[in-house]
């Protein structure tokens, strides 16, 4: 058993991995906090998914993949803030059609000839492939979401907990909302090198799902989701490994277990666990 | 006065007393078009409990708004003497939100620490304080979805406490309340005029508002100000709900809510 579960991290690839999703644990943990009770989950998937031409024309390109993804997340909000104009069709449809064209039109080039090999890389990830640059980048992503989460703690509860009077009590929700959407943005352009376009999402919502399941404070909250994003991305790593699985999609499966774990937990402990 | 706005906020030192925490004279404010209220004029001295009658969509909230400075249209002038704390409808705040009551009254201290700045020990001992003047000490770790409806209530008003507020302003806070949360409630608000605290609070039970010290009836202009006995008349409640005032049995008279009937 022990063997099982040490023998995979002699592997120096393998440790690499384990300490990229270890770091992209901490931001997706932290931050997916905030995510789910300021209901940005569906904003952040599109967001991941929408700057997915941006990484294949960066590929194409042979610029830096960061770069590319930068500019697609610029595309993509503009075009959903011009697409929520158009008369009588709503936010949230706008939005889908913006993020389904931008995905399309990526899978497009990602299939055109020109298209290098490797570009599936960029829809699920690679991150037993992740280089120094990346953990670096990882490591500085997790700073700066937990220092600046930590200043901003006092105006997300007050403006999560009643938007209406948070401004009287010294919280724009305004501020607040953009503070929260650019943590967003740099969370996903971090960690999609490593965890790929489709699956970024479940580090950023499935630990934090999991947690407000457990419990009753922010504090406490965080806490779970951290430990939970750590275990399914090492957990996802040992499965990958022993079941020969891609390692991605094996880190997200074990985050959803983790959430239907708390849920049965919940349901049949309800009065022990929260 | 023109259209566009002549507001002046001063922090005047205060004279003797009773001092005006409030002074309006000839507010206007609406959201662009048509006003949604105008003349306006009124004082409101410290240590008074002040009703705010009218029916929905009649400009209490307006006015509110107006007071906090986040009206978009308002011209006319006021003056507020010292802090405004807002106190809104417990129905407003995310009930499923992982905060404790002392989390909630921690919030009070926003306005007064540098964006940096977290809440010290001082200001935690300040928001326990707050809970305990409320009575609320004992719940204090308690998270603000299970407590009742008027326990909440009291959490809100603690963080107006904490936001060291000269001034409440409270959205309907009886409504939905028992009669014990409701008495319990009656007499904080005694206590918080006895300090010298103005509070400004709208409400749709007329016969509460008459144990007040003074009245303001809004039907998106003032139609009365005064003490209850002076302006809670037939005629003026009439001119402020329109034909919903009833006879109760008791002798008193109730408005019927739009959103009661039917």
């Amino acid at each position: 058993m022990l063997e099982w579960l040490v023998d995979p991290f002699s592997d120096p690839l393998l440790r690499r991995a384990a300490l990229e999703v270890v770091l992209l644990g901490v931001t997706g943990g932290l931050l997916g906090c905030w995510i789910v009770y300021y209901e940005l989950a569906f904003g952040a998937e599109s967001l991941a998914h929408a700057l997915f031409p941006g990484l294949v024309a960066a590929a194409l390109l042979g610029v830096p993949i960061l770069l590319g993804g930068a500019a697609g997340i610029v595309v993509a909000a503009l075009a959903v803030a011009v697409a929520a104009r158009a008369p009588s069709i709503g936010r949230d449809t706008a939005v889908a059609v913006v993020v389904t064209t931008l995905l399309g039109a990526g899978v497009l080039l990602a299939l055109s000839q020109a298209a290098p090999p490797g570009l599936g890389e960029l829809l699920f990830g690679d991150v037993l492939g992740v280089s120094d640059g990346d953990l670096l980048l990882a490591g500085a992503l997790a700073l700066v979401v937990v220092a600046a989460l930590r200043v901003l703690h006092g105006r997300l509860l007050a403006v999560g907990f009643d938007r209406s009077t948070a401004r009287s009590i010294g919280a724009s929700p305004v501020l607040v909302d953009a503070a929260l959407l650019v943590l967003l943005a740099l969370a996903i352009l971090v960690a999609v090198q490593g965890l790929g376009n489709l699956l970024v999402v479940a580090v950023l919502v499935g630990p934090a799902a999991t947690a407000r399941l457990l419990a009753h404070r922010m504090p406490a909250m965080m806490a779970w989701s951290v430990g939970a994003a750590m275990l399914a991305g090492i957990g996802g790593l040992l499965v990958s490994y022993h079941a020969g699985t891609a390692a991605g999609a094996s880190i997200a499966l074990v985050t959803v277990g983790l959430w239907a774990l708390a849920s049965a937990a919940r349901r049949a402990l309800p009065s022990v666990v929260a | 006065m023109t259209a566009g706005s002549t507001l002046s906020l001063m922090q005047a030192t205060a004279p003797s007393a009773p001092a005006a925490a409030v002074r309006v004279s000839g507010l206007r404010g609406g959201y662009g078009g048509a006003p949604a209220i105008e003349g306006v004029d009124l004082a409101l001295p410290e240590g008074a409990r002040v009703g705010l009658l009218g029916p929905n969509g009649g400009g209490k909230t307006t006015l509110l708004r107006a007071l906090l400075g986040e009206l978009p249209d308002v011209g006319g002038e006021l003056t507020v003497e010292g802090r405004l704390g807002v106190v809104p409808q417990t129905e407003r705040s995310r009930l499923d939100f992982p905060v404790s009551a002392l989390d909630v009254a921690l919030m009070g201290t926003l306005s007064r620490l540098p964006w940096w700045r977290r809440p010290s020990r001082a200001d935690r001992r300040a928001a326990l304080a707050a809970l305990e003047r409320v009575g609320l000490r004992a719940e204090a770790r308690r998270t603000f979805g299970e407590l009742s409806g008027g326990q909440r209530q009291r959490v809100l008003v603690a963080r107006a406490l904490v936001q060291d507020a000269r001034v409440l302003l409270l959205d309907e806070p009886f409504s939905g309340l028992d009669d014990p949360s409701t008495r319990l409630l009656e007499s904080l608000f005694g206590d918080l005029a006895a300090e010298g605290r103005t509070l400004l609070i709208s409400t749709h039970e007329i016969d509460q508002a008459r144990g007040w010290d003074l009245v303001l009836c809004l039907n998106r202009a003032q139609i009365a100000f005064g003490p209850p006995d002076a302006v809670l008349t037939r005629d003026v409640l009439e001119r402020t709900y329109g034909a919903n005032v009833v006879e109760l049995p008791g002798g008193g008279r109730g408005v019927m809510p739009p959103h009661h009937c039917g």
